[in-house]
């Protein structure tokens, strides 16, 4: 492998890798929480946090980190209590997860709401009246059949956070070894002169990780929906 | 025990008002479509929310919107089982039937291995939902609903989704399952020979309302219940004793008005049984018909008479100690000059009466059982 990267190139691709299995991990379970609020519960809000949580898909991807530099960055409204208790997101690596998991939570958040609504609440109906609590009726018959959706959102989410570029750049710049992650790195390599085969093996790169991603969440997903089902 | 309800509830367009208590054995919810019926078990099993109501199953109060007490389902300790078997399809079967078992309270029940050996589901524990036929679904759904320990069953058509065969399958395990608990069971359904074959008594409803609730054979004999009941479907139900098993393939029955001789029933002599005779299968006759085919005559008074709207009339018998209805139409009621008080002879065919309609009473079920 060294042989193949150049150092720069490498620790792009493992910062990516390592900000985007973050972001993902993360993002998980506020995802889960809120694709089942928007999915199974009436409040007051649910259209503005439907809102919300769709923004970053359909705002400029620079426009959404100029935004988290506003809450995030040292002087944010947020940014300056978090700096208070030793936290810098801003041009940070852990900025990057934080623009990476932003930008990618929508994605995660449809493909799990959808498995949720293909849930029938009869079911759901009938563990409470087996005496299941809501909590214990999500954990033991919701949750393990909206799993192959949970798959599908992350490795969906995971994809979206390799090829996350415009926020973070605008969040946390592109500084090697500290926040050029793959997406930013091909866009170095395409500004100076002769870069081009390096960005050529990034893209290469890019590609062969987003098709395994994909690969393997198509043969989990199957894998456990035929174990759900029983069939 | 006994479960008490008592409901209010607005709906657009249609008012649920209603109060009616169920014993042990099966109390049957009976009546047309949208009147009411699975809204009163949603509203027991606390999966709907009534305006107004008090539930209570012997001293356990689960709903009292006077008091401010909304038990949620989870602790309402009531088993259900709907059409669909709602089986979760992610588990096993024995990990369905055991599912409420997790949660139930830490007290001697029904006991598992009773439990799948009366359902017969032994060899199907390890299978999950998807491989099994519906009624062995079904058959798995009453099993899962009893083993949480349930103080109430529900039963919302639990035999509706499936056939003829299926249905017959299934209804001997839910007699047993009547005879065998104290549970009181609540039991919706749109068949009349279901509900003669497995209940004690009915609430029949119209339009959110109860229009009568009695015995079965109460219920079923008012001729103010026909129209709800459904002219097709409307009939008495009668109680009668198996004296013979003629040869030529009848079965002897005595009632308390005389013989009866219905197509062969399976059961010892001696067994009480109720059989349901439709209205419609019964002729009047003035005298006592002589030369005709049908075997079974049985004298009776006249006590109700009640005229329809359109061709109809609908004349209620005493004959002996039962109450028999019969469908005549409005001409021959004005031809025959019947009123009340007048004797009469019930006429009725041998195979208008089908297998389907005649129920094994409770203490012969024991003794099949036993």
């Amino acid at each position: 492998m060294p042989d193949w990267f150049s150092p720069d190139e490498w620790r792009a691709v493992a910062l990516s890798l390592r900000v985007s299995l973050w972001a993902t991990g993360l993002s998980l379970p506020l995802g889960i929480l809120v694709a089942h609020a928007l999915a199974r519960r009436e409040f007051w809000g649910k259209q503005i946090l439907n809102g919300l949580v769709h923004l970053p898909l359909i705002l400029p991807p620079v426009a959404t980190g100029y935004l988290l530099l506003l809450t995030f960055g040292r002087k944010g409204f947020v940014g300056q209590y978090l700096d208070m208790i030793g936290i810098v997101l801003a041009f940070k690596w852990t900025g990057a997860v934080l623009a990476a998991a932003v930008m990618a939570f929508p994605l995660m958040v449809r493909a799990i709401r959808l498995s949720i609504e293909a849930v029938d609440p009869k079911l759901e109906q009938a563990a409470s009246t087996l005496g299941a609590s809501p909590i214990w009726v999500f954990l033991t018959v919701s949750l393990p059949l909206i799993l192959p959706g949970i798959i599908a959102g992350a490795v969906l989410a995971f994809a979206k956070a390799m090829g996350e570029f415009g926020a973070t750049i605008t969040f946390v710049s592109n500084i090697p070894g500290q926040t050029q992650t793959l997406p930013s790195a091909i866009y170095s390599f395409l500004q100076v002169p002769g870069g081009d085969p390096q960005a050529f093996r990034l893209v290469l790169v890019s590609i062969f990780v987003a098709m395994s991603a994909l690969i393997l969440s198509e043969w989990v997903s199957k894998a456990v929906a035929r174990r759900v089902s029983g069939s | 025990m006994t479960v008490s309800v008592q409901l209010f509830h607005r709906f657009p367009g249609f008012t649920l008002d209603l109060a009616f208590e169920a014993q042990a054995g099966v109390t049957a919810l009976f009546g047309p479509s949208g009147s009411g019926k699975s809204t009163i078990i949603n509203a027991v099993a606390g999966l709907l929310r009534v305006d107004k109501g008090r539930i209570t199953s012997g001293a356990q109060v689960l709903l009292d919107t006077g008091l401010g007490i909304t038990l949620p389902p989870a602790r309402r300790r009531i088993g259900c089982v709907f059409q669909d078997d709602r089986l979760f399809p992610h588990l096993n079967v024995q990990q369905n039937l055991l599912y409420g078992r997790w949660f139930a309270p830490k007290e001697p029940g029904v006991s598992f291995d009773r439990v799948v050996a009366m359902l017969d589901i032994v060899p199907l524990l390890n299978r999950r939902p998807a491989t099994l036929s519906g009624g062995e679904r079904q058959r798995v759904a009453i099993g899962r609903a009893l083993l949480a320990n349930p103080q109430i069953l529900l039963m919302d058509e639990p035999l509706a989704a499936l056939d003829d065969a299926r249905k017959a399958e299934i209804l001997p395990y839910i007699e047993q399952l009547r005879d065998s608990t104290p549970i009181p069971i609540l039991y919706v359904s749109h068949s009349v020979s279901e509900i003669t074959r497995l209940a004690g008594s009915v609430v029949l409803l119209e339009a959110g309302r109860i229009l009568r609730s009695g015995t079965v054979a109460e219920v079923f004999s008012d001729p103010g219940a026909v129209t709800a009941v459904g002219l097709r479907d409307a009939g008495s139900v009668i109680t009668a004793r198996v004296v013979a098993q003629n040869d030529d393939g009848l079965t002897e029955l005595l009632t308390s008005a005389g013989p009866l001789w219905l197509p062969r029933i399976n059961a010892a002599h001696g067994s009480q049984v109720r059989v349901r005779i439709a209205a419609q299968d019964v002729i009047l006759a003035l005298s006592r018909p002589e030369g005709i085919s049908a075997l079974n005559i049985l004298p009776g008074t006249i006590t109700a008479l009640r005229l329809g709207e359109g061709p109809g009339a609908i004349v209620q018998l005493r004959v002996g100690e039962d109450l028999l209805l019969a469908r005549v139409t409005r001409r021959s009621a004005t031809n025959l000059a019947l009123k009340v008080g007048n004797t009469v002879f019930a006429v009725l065919k041998s195979v208008a009466v089908a297998p389907g309609d005649v129920a094994m009473q409770r203490t012969v079920a024991e003794r099949l059982v036993g």
